[in-house]
């Protein structure tokens, strides 16, 4: 049983078809990586896997249940999204840290953010610093820290390493392997040949819109 | 109010020599201006003439259904006004009449309750245009800033959004930030007080004859009911205008 099932998904916006009859299927501890040429669509089919928007035509499942059959919220909560652009919110990084707890309405769990602080080779006094303050890779990071704040089962990423130096992208990348050995089912888009082959055990490419090839690399 | 100053007619006619010194002014300056200047005189005089003949006609009605009519359609009026502010935001006109109607009809059933005001034509309309008014340009600014947010802040509520927070989640320090915006030029305005500028109706009121401290009070209250219909009117439009920025699967509209 796939565990995210795309089928024969289409997304068109004022008449212009962003994707075209895709179909695609992703099972639990999957690494699947999206490659293809700009504006050929990826980041919109990952868009469509997050449920940030929904499809002009076909399903998407999740566990064998339609998405629209399923709360909006507590989906996401499973799935998480990580933007190509880091972008922070509010003035301070605590704010970002905390927002997960926020919107559960629970209390923050220090050892949880330690941890992550730790994985991704972040000083846990950065919580105190200001947006800011940060440069680009450590923003990157900080946005990762937000996303695994509560694990999720799916991850999606968007070219999350494409602005990064040699050094963060290693750490991201590092993190993103460990995340994957624990079982996370990781779908990441990139522009990187190597990266798109290192690790992945499939790897798509889009072209227009469209699934032009599936390979299966392990 | 004890008494009255009037002015005589003959008065007014000498005071309308400050429209011919403008005049003169435009002229030596050429501005060419003169002839608008006139009209503008001409028009205000005709238009102000009418609405005084309107309103003591109004003022002289003591229905309470013709009372809650006008102060209806004052409210409609306003929420069309704002409502072109929100051009883009589904349902801006109804929004706006709700927020404006509740608004006011707080404020002015505490000021009755509390005796401040009676209820009459006479004491009901003006303020209830005042506090309307109000309530309408504050609405008109929120629209702006929570089109403007929605727009530049887009990426902010899409992540919000994937890290599994409702719409009101997503959207709370955009509500926060519309909601300061529509209050601010009133808590400006209230805290500058007798300070940068004496209030129009105060100075009126001295104007008519009223001592100061009793003219003081009347804008005290006037300070006091348009921060609360404009803090309710605000409110009430944010908590619904967010909303529609969102379908029904919690996705912000392209």
């Amino acid at each position: 049983m796939a565990l995210l099932e795309l089928s024969n998904i289409s997304y068109i916006v004022k008449d212009k078809s962003i994707i075209s009859d895709v179909s695609l299927s992703v099972n639990q501890g999957d690494y699947i990586t999206i490659v293809g040429p700009s504006g050929s669509g990826k980041s919109t089919l990952l868009k469509l896997c997050s449920d940030l928007i929904s499809p002009t035509s076909g399903t998407i499942t999740y566990n064998d249940r339609p998405l629209t059959a399923i709360d909006p919220e507590s989906y996401r909560r499973e799935v998480g999204y990580c933007f190509q652009r880091p972008y922070l919110f509010a003035k301070t990084v605590r704010r970002n840290i905390l927002f997960p707890y926020d919107i559960r309405g629970l209390k923050p769990d220090m050892s949880r953010i330690e941890y992550l602080f730790d994985l991704l080779h972040m000083p846990l006094n950065y919580m105190e610093r200001r947006n800011d303050e940060l440069s680009g890779g450590e923003m990157q990071r900080i946005c990762l820290i937000r996303s695994l704040i509560f694990e999720p089962k799916v991850l999606l990423l968007d070219e999350v390493t494409s602005a990064l130096d040699a050094t963060n992208t290693s750490i991201v990348e590092n993190v993103i392997d460990e995340l994957h050995k624990k079982g996370i089912t990781i779908i990441s888009i990139t522009h990187n040949e190597e990266q798109s082959l290192r690790i992945a055990n499939r790897r798509i490419t889009i072209v227009d819109g469209q699934l032009a090839k599936e390979e299966v690399l392990i | 109010m004890s008494q009255f100053q009037t002015i005589s007619t003959i008065s007014l006619c000498l005071a309308s020599v400050l429209v011919i010194i403008s005049m003169i002014m435009s002229y030596r300056q050429e501005l060419k201006l003169e002839k608008d200047i006139f009209i503008s005189a001409i028009r205000a005089t005709v238009q102000l003439l009418v609405i005084g003949f309107i309103l003591s006609y109004i003022f002289s009605t003591e229905s309470p259904i013709f009372i809650i009519g006008l102060l209806g359609f004052m409210a409609f009026n306003a929420a069309y006004n704002s409502a072109k502010r929100g051009q883009g935001i589904p349902h801006a006109l109804w929004i706006s009449w709700f927020a404006i109607t509740i608004g006011a009809w707080i404020t002015l059933s505490i000021l009755l309750v509390t005796g401040v005001l009676s209820f009459t034509a006479y004491q009901l309309i003006p303020v209830g245009g005042m506090v309307i008014s109000g309530a309408m340009v504050a609405i008109g600014l929120c629209y702006r800033q929570m089109l403007s947010n929605f727009e530049l802040r887009r990426q902010e509520v899409e992540i919000k959004l994937a890290l599994g927070s409702t719409p009101k989640q997503a959207s709370k320090a955009i509500v926060r930030d519309v909601i300061k915006t529509g209050l601010q030029p009133t808590v400006d305005s209230a805290k500058t007080l007798g300070i940068v500028a004496l209030p129009g109706m105060m100075t009126g009121l001295i104007l008519a004859g009223m001592p100061p401290l009793e003219a003081v009070k009347y804008q005290m209250i006037v300070t006091f009911m348009s921060l609360s219909t404009i803090s309710i009117a605000c409110f009430i439009t944010c908590q619904l205008a967010y909303r529609t920025f969102f379908n029904t699967r919690n996705q912000l509209y392209k």
